[in-house]
């Protein structure tokens, strides 16, 4: 564990090599400075800061009044410290870091999630060799093990860094920071970020993403979205994949869809086949529309600036406005 | 098994609180985990043991409490009580339910020496 960050280093490798931690980077010391504040903001939380209590009202010193009613120089007592703080804030906070650089940066970052096998590689390939002339891409992938998953990307041309897990189940915001150091972005586009194979605990990490995509294909169970609940109440679409195979299986896809909204009643789902082709448009539509989306709200405040100033322009020292 | 990265979150967000309020041991650790997180809380216990091994919560007791899971029901416009994220809402048998409680991960005190 790094002491300076506090990043859990275990077995996850990016690109191969082990996260080293004299390879953090300037967004850290943003967070030691965001440190301090925590540090002021909890002393006053703390019931007893120090052995010796200094009663309201009163003038005096009282040793003996801390729950072991005694007093030994240096020995402090046993006390409680109230904290409130979330078990996933560490992650947060490296997850908001990468929020606000995919912003800076006008990346659309989406965090691609499903089982093991559910065709999310294929559809990613897919989906990169159709829109990889008209925009920048860019690929992080997570697996427990193994480049393959990067080599296959590789393949199409676009960037890809491969995050080796080990024994991690799921990629968190740490990982995927630690990744982007490696990727080359042309100040915009879409970043595509393939997480571990496992419908559980992927759902709980923020990595910065601007929406979790889930994967589900027809060869799955309709049930799956009751089954594993958390993860497709987190995500926002729903890419129904494999449809090319309907006709050889027994699937329902309306009870899917249904499931799927008893769990998050504003889920969209998107019915598709990387193979044949089937429905991909209607996923390259809404990847723009986010894309767009993501963009214009960005626009918003800064053409509110433009005309903040314009009107400051317009305020002319002499008669007639500015010359 | 993402409560073994859970419980590592938490002894760094420990280590860290002990470095600003100067403690040296902790000897109990009390959680809220939300009925509605994505939390075990038996897996939780176990995970909490192992990662403890060597730190300064070595041998600390946890104490989980849970908080009820709590839905908004947009069809009934009323807070309702809610068990799973896929369960109808009570009244109208619907599932246009937003959670609004019951889905935290906190640690909400230590005791420390």
């Amino acid at each position: 564990m790094c002491t300076s960050c506090g990043c859990s280093q275990g077995e996850a490798r990016v690109a191969g090599s082990a996260i080293e931690h004299d390879e953090h980077h300037h967004h850290h010391e943003h967070e030691h400075e965001h440190e301090h504040e925590h540090h002021h903001a909890h002393h006053q939380h703390s019931h007893q800061e120090h052995s010796h209590v200094h009663a309201e009202d009163s003038p005096d010193i009282h040793f003996g009044q801390g729950p072991a009613r005694s007093h030994a120089p240096g020995i402090s007592q046993k006390r409680m410290v109230q904290i409130e703080q979330s078990i996933l804030s560490k992650n947060d906070q490296y997850a908001a870091q990468n929020r606000s650089r995919f912003a800076q940066q006008n990346i659309l970052a989406l965090n691609l999630v499903s089982s093991p096998g559910s065709g999310k590689t294929t559809l990613l390939t897919t989906t990169l060799n159709a829109l990889k002339e008209r925009l920048s891409l860019g690929v992080i992938e997570g697996d427990q093990e193994t480049a393959n998953d990067a080599d296959r990307i590789r393949a199409t041309g676009v960037g890809a860094v491969q995050v080796n897990t080990g024994k991690g189940c799921h990629l968190d915001a740490h990982m995927v920071g630690h990744a982007l150091e490696k990727l080359s972005f042309d100040q915009q586009g879409i970043l595509f970020i393939e997480n571990v194979g496992n419908l559980v605990c992927p759902a709980s990490f923020d990595l910065g993403e601007a929406h979790k995509v889930a994967i589900l294909s027809v060869t799955e169970g309709e049930d799956k979205p009751l089954k594993y609940p958390d993860m497709f109440h987190a995500a926002n679409v729903l890419l129904l994949n494999k449809v090319d195979l309907l006709p050889h299986l027994d699937f329902d896809v309306e009870l899917c869809i249904e499931n799927a909204r008893k769990v998050n009643p504003d889920i969209e789902v998107i019915r598709c086949s990387a193979t044949s082709g089937e429905g991909m448009d209607d996923w390259y539509r809404w990847l723009e529309q986010k894309r767009v989306a993501q963009l214009k709200k960005r626009l918003a405040p800064l053409r509110e600036k433009i005309s903040q100033i314009e009107a400051i322009l317009d305020q002319g020292l002499l008669a007639g406005g500015a010359s | 098994m993402h409560e073994m990265s859970l419980a590592e979150g938490m002894i760094q967000l420990i280590e860290e609180q002990s470095r600003q309020q100067d403690f040296s041991k902790v000897t109990l650790v009390h959680l809220d985990i939300g009925k509605l997180s994505n939390v075990e809380v038996d897996a939780m216990k176990f995970c909490f043991d192992a990662v403890c091994q060597g730190t300064l919560a070595e041998g600390a007791t946890l104490k989980i409490s849970q908080s009820p899971g709590i839905g908004w029901c947009m069809e009934c416009a009323q807070q309702i009580e809610y068990q799973s994220l896929y369960q109808a809402c009570p009244l109208c048998d619907g599932y246009q339910v937003q959670v609004t409680g019951g889905n935290e991960m906190l640690i909400k005190e230590l005791e420390v020496q």
